[in-house]
Order: C-alpha cells, then structure tokens, then sequence
C-alpha cells in the first residue's frame, strides 16, 4: 500500500467530511450552499481517483454547477438565508442521534466481520471508466434506462413548470 | 488503499446527511443534506466500480445524477410554491395536514 495515497485519501476525505459538517453548523443557507460545492468537488477528486473521469466531470457540472447553481436562485429569490433556523428540539434530536449510532454501528460491524476479507484496490487500467468506455455501455447496454431518464426530466421539467405557475384571478 | 476506507467515508457523509435532514428546519438545507446522502450512495457506487473493474455501476451513479437532478428541480418548485403561501420554509411550520 502506498503511503502517498493513504495521505492523499486522507486530505481528501479530511475536506469532505469537514465541509459536510461546515455545511450542518452554518446557520446561513449560502454558506450551506457555497459548503456543499467544496464538498461535490472533493468528492470529484476521490472519483477522479477511483478511474472513473467522466463521472468526476459530470458531479462538477451537474452537481457542483447546475443544481448548487437553482439552489442558490431558489435561496436568493426567497431571501432564504435570512431565516431564523434553530435546531429542532427535544425528540427529533435524540432520534437524530439514535440513526447516527446505528449508521456508524453498521459500519463499524462489517468493518470487524467482513473488513479483513477485503482485498486492496485493484491497479485501474488506463482506459477504465473512460468516456468512450462509459458512452458504449451507455448506449449499447443501458439504453431503454437512458431513454427512461429522458422523460423523467422532460416530466420534471413539466412539473417545475406547473408548480411555479402564477395562479390566474378567477372571475 | 482498501475499499473499507471508502466505504467508511461514504457512511460517515451519509450519516451527516440523515442527521441533518433531522436537526434542521430550514427546508432547503433539509433538500442539501438530501443531496448529501445523494452522493455518499455515489461514492460507494464508483468506490465499487473499481473494486470488481466494471462499468456498470459508474452507470448507476450517472442515472443517480439525473434522478437527483429532477427530484430537485421539483422539490425546489415546490419550496417557492409553499413560501408562496405561507411566507416561510420552516418545516415545523407546514402542519397543515396534522390531525
């Protein structure tokens, strides 16, 4: 195992659960945002890692620029980032950290029963999760999900568009 | 460099996202946790991607995206639709429907 991306992991991974949490604490809705942008693109790293470039480049222009992009709109138009936004109280926050237990108490079960059967990564190819590569399964493999996707946005889109419509007066 | 480290790392996201679509009342964070989670799914997809050398699951993360891309251009329509109404996003707020 190389100890230069053990560390290079461990920077990595330092950033992303920090600007998650950064994104939890602040009580300003753009920082949230602006918190969650360097996580998607942290998060771009670690796939850039992984071999897969063409997803890495997708979670930057989707994630980290279009949707993070409508969420900041949607926080300005409402004047979002105003709000008083206290935690919630009592019981919700016990049940908050309930489910975090759990989590991590899955986690740390496989870890101990199934972790040490776990080889290390594999050496990735070069061609490995390329666009070519990606494109061909994609379109030879994967096409009657991807035509689905197709009228999943298209009737998101419509519904967008209904949602947000100003109702007409009624006579 | 083992998968477990990813694996734990994408718990550790998911975690923080659950627990912040549960802290907070502030709706849009509450749909941002969502987009946390979103992608600790992600993480583990293509951490696995590279484990077994397939494509198939970077496929996965792909339609992922486009998935968490509609759920939020909806969602967020539906946010300005509420503020519409009641002038705030405050989750605790919208009890319309309790009995």
């Amino acid at each position: 195992m190389a100890l230069g991306s053990v560390i290079l992991f461990a920077v990595l991974a330092l950033v992303v659960v920090g600007s998650a949490l950064g994104m939890l604490l602040s009580r300003n809705a753009v920082y949230a945002a602006l918190f969650l942008v360097l996580n998607f693109a942290t998060v771009a790293l670690l796939y850039l890692i992984l071999g897969a470039p063409f997803i890495a480049l997708t979670q930057i222009t989707v994630y980290a620029g279009a949707i993070m992009i409508l969420f900041l709109f949607v926080i300005m138009l409402l004047g979002a980032e105003k709000l008083p936004d206290t935690a919630r109280s009592g019981r919700q926050r016990w049940v908050a950290a309930l489910v975090a237990l759990v989590f991590l108490a899955e986690v740390g079960l496989y870890v101990a029963y199934r972790g040490s059967n776990l080889a290390g990564m594999p050496a990735l190819t070069a061609d490995f999760g390329s666009p070519v590569a990606v494109g061909l399964a994609l379109f030879e493999k994967y096409q009657l999900p991807f035509e689905i996707t197709s009228v999943i946005l298209l009737s998101a889109l419509v519904g967008a568009i209904l949602l947000t419509r100003q109702e007409k007066q009624r006579s | 460099m083992t998968i477990t480290y990813y694996l734990a790392l994408s718990v550790i996201l998911f975690t923080l996202g659950a627990v912040g679509v549960l802290v907070r009342r502030n709706a849009i964070v509450i749909f941002m946790s969502l987009e946390l989670m979103f992608n600790a799914a992600n993480l583990v997809f293509v951490a696995y991607a590279a484990y077994y050398q397939l494509i198939n699951s970077q496929l996965f993360v792909f339609f992922v995206m486009t998935v968490a891309a509609a759920e939020v251009a909806v969602g967020l329509a539906l946010m300005v639709a509420i503020f519409r109404t009641k002038h705030s996003i405050d989750v605790d707020q919208m009890s319309a429907l309790k009995g």
